[in-house]
């Protein structure tokens, strides 16, 4: 589903985020992603969702080469990666409910399907009763749950969080985590990048290590002796 | 367009085995209902803006006042310009050529001559004027009546007042008109006064296209004004420019609402300024008729018709929406994810 051949990005600045990076991701497949801040983590999600494009190599997510997608096909692409953002990217000048509908309504859903498919995302996330009220209101668990209804409510085959649980104490965040189990559980490729060990050690699932651009553990390659060590070190260190 | 997932590369559809449903309903969603929502989309957007504008009413207010007086200037200067040419367009019809005969002509001589020059071909009319019909018009219209009646004689020669001929109404054609009576045997000499109304229409000319000029530069003003604010209006809603983007909003699914902003703001100025006009002429009617009673015109300064008051509406809606696109395409693009 989620697919990186030797992926390099660097930015004008001669800055190198990501260098040669090689891995993919099946369907239902659930893995984190972790490593120092700045290590290049929200760089390889931004690739996925075309924030970004790669300097070298090939991205290929649901079987689409995203390197040279023209500009007016990306929102299309945008349609099928969910993404869940540490500060939820919520809009305060309207209702959860409204907020929660915003990817139907730029794919054109008819209203009254609108409805239905918000309100059973609400329902995934324990938040039907609140549809009303503003974001504003909820509390800081509450408003990543909105977050991450908003990412699945069209059921995309893709799910990216970056830092989901960064503000929010253990029960919350396993709580959330449980509700990226379920998601992968129906076939969803969820991709969460935290820097969260104790919880991903907890999940017990494939995580991919970066450190300073470099994937250290997890891709397909297998990784050189010498870069275990480096990575036992990035771990002890978090 | 928004509303094309049928189009819309799906990465979902290139996977082994069978698809789950989810997708394949969506591809199956038939164009009806796709159009459907298309313009229940718009329906939606189009009342979501206006209600924002009703929402800041001063903030609106001030945006039509300010189209509305930009596009009244212009339109109440040509309503005055058009009215000026109806009047002397009145007058170029009633432009009648004085032809006084020579003194000694007989009553009878005069009465051949306004027959042969009734058969002209570019004279419509002639109307003999003998000279004591002319000696009591000028009693009582000069108010000289006791000094004329020391006169022995009458002063006064019979006199024809010829109406050119639709045709000649042209100065050409005047030109050869009064040439070819100055020539008649008979005729003393040959009177008409077209300078003045040459000279008028030099001016309304003039005034016209000056009135051009001055509409071209208020429209651009006025998309201008109307594209700094949705210049604005953009920057305020900069949040949810961005979310519509990351959840896979096309450009035109960003750009709609701002779009139907500039609309009614267009829509609003384009009312406000008929407001205007109405009440303007309303103001001036009075005066106006006053003044063309003392020049005994029957000059009337004319409003609207139905035609003009949809042309200007158009119009303002149009500048409204061109304002709004040329800030939707020069800040929204700018704005981008990451």
């Amino acid at each position: 589903m989620i697919e990186f051949q030797q992926v390099s990005k660097r930015y004008d600045d001669d800055h190198t985020a990501l260098r040669q990076i090689n891995f993919s991701l099946d369907r239902g497949e659930m893995a984190f992603l972790t490593g120092h801040s700045g290590a290049g983590k929200s760089t390889l999600l931004k690739l996925i969702m075309l924030m970004e494009r790669p300097s070298a190599g090939h991205v290929i997510v649901g079987g689409q080469l995203l390197n040279k997608m023209p500009r007016r096909q990306v929102p299309y692409i945008r349609r099928h990666v969910g993404v869940v953002f540490q500060n939820h990217h919520l809009l305060f000048d309207r209702t959860v409910f409204d907020n929660v509908a915003m990817p139907l309504e730029v794919m054109g859903t008819p209203s009254r399907d609108i409805g239905r498919r918000v309100r059973a995302a609400l329902d995934k996330v324990g938040l039907l009763t609140k549809e009303r009220m503003n974001p504003m209101q909820l509390s800081g668990g509450e408003q990543q749950r909105v977050g991450i209804a908003r990412a699945v409510v069209n059921k995309p085959p893709v799910l990216l969080a970056d830092e989901p649980t960064g503000n929010l104490d253990p029960a919350l965040s396993a709580d959330i985590m449980q509700l990226f189990q379920q998601f992968s559980q129906v076939g969803v490729t969820v991709l969460i990048a935290s820097h969260d060990i104790a919880l991903i050690n907890d999940m017990n699932r494939r995580t991919l290590v970066l450190d300073n651009g470099r994937l250290m553990r997890g891709g397909d390659l297998p990784a050189a002796g010498q870069k275990q060590e480096r990575e036992q070190e990035v771990l002890r260190g978090q | 367009m928004v509303n094309k997932p049928a189009k819309a590369p799906r990465p979902g559809t290139r996977r082994a085995g069978p698809a789950p449903a989810r997708g394949a309903k969506r591809s199956k969603a038939p164009l009806r209902e796709l159009l459907d929502s298309y313009f229940s989309h718009h329906r939606k957007v189009a009342k979501d803006s206006a209600r924002r504008l009703w929402q800041a009413p001063v903030a609106s207010l001030m945006t039509w006042t300010v189209m509305g007086v930009a596009l009244a200037l212009p339109v109440g200067l040509l309503l005055l310009l058009t009215s000026l040419q109806g009047v002397s367009a009145g007058w170029e019809s009633a432009a009648r050529v004085t032809v006084y005969l020579e003194d000694q002509l007989s009553l009878e001589d005069a009465g051949r001559l306004r027959l042969d020059i009734g058969m002209r071909g570019d004279v419509s009319e002639v109307e003999l004027i003998d000279k004591s019909a002319a000696l009591e018009e000028f009693r009582t219209s000069s108010g000289l009546s006791e000094a004329l009646d020391y006169l022995d004689e009458n002063p006064l020669p019979h006199t024809l007042l010829a109406t050119p001929s639709e045709g000649s109404r042209t100065e050409a054609g005047m030109q050869t008109l009064v040439e070819a009576l100055e020539q008649t045997r008979g005729v003393a000499q040959v009177q008409v006064d077209l300078g003045w109304l040459q000279r008028l229409n030099a001016i309304t000319e003039l005034l016209g296209r000056g009135v051009w000029a001055l509409a071209a530069l208020l429209a651009v003003a006025v998309i201008l004004v109307i594209g700094n604010t949705i210049r604005l209006a953009i920057e305020s809603r900069r949040d949810e420019i961005l979310v519509a983007k990351l959840v896979g909003g096309t450009d035109a699914f960003v750009r709609r609402p701002f779009l139907y902003t500039g609309l009614w703001f267009g829509l609003g100025g384009g009312i406000v300024a008929f407001v205007l006009l109405q009440l303007t002429l309303w103001f001036l009617s009075e005066p106006v008729e006053r003044l063309a009673a003392l020049y005994r015109s029957n000059f009337s300064l004319s409003g609207l018709a139905f035609e003009g008051t949809v042309a200007l509406i158009a119009a303002a809606v149009l500048f409204g929406w061109l304002g709004a696109w040329l800030a939707v395409k020069r800040h929204l693009d700018a704005i981008e994810p990451g």
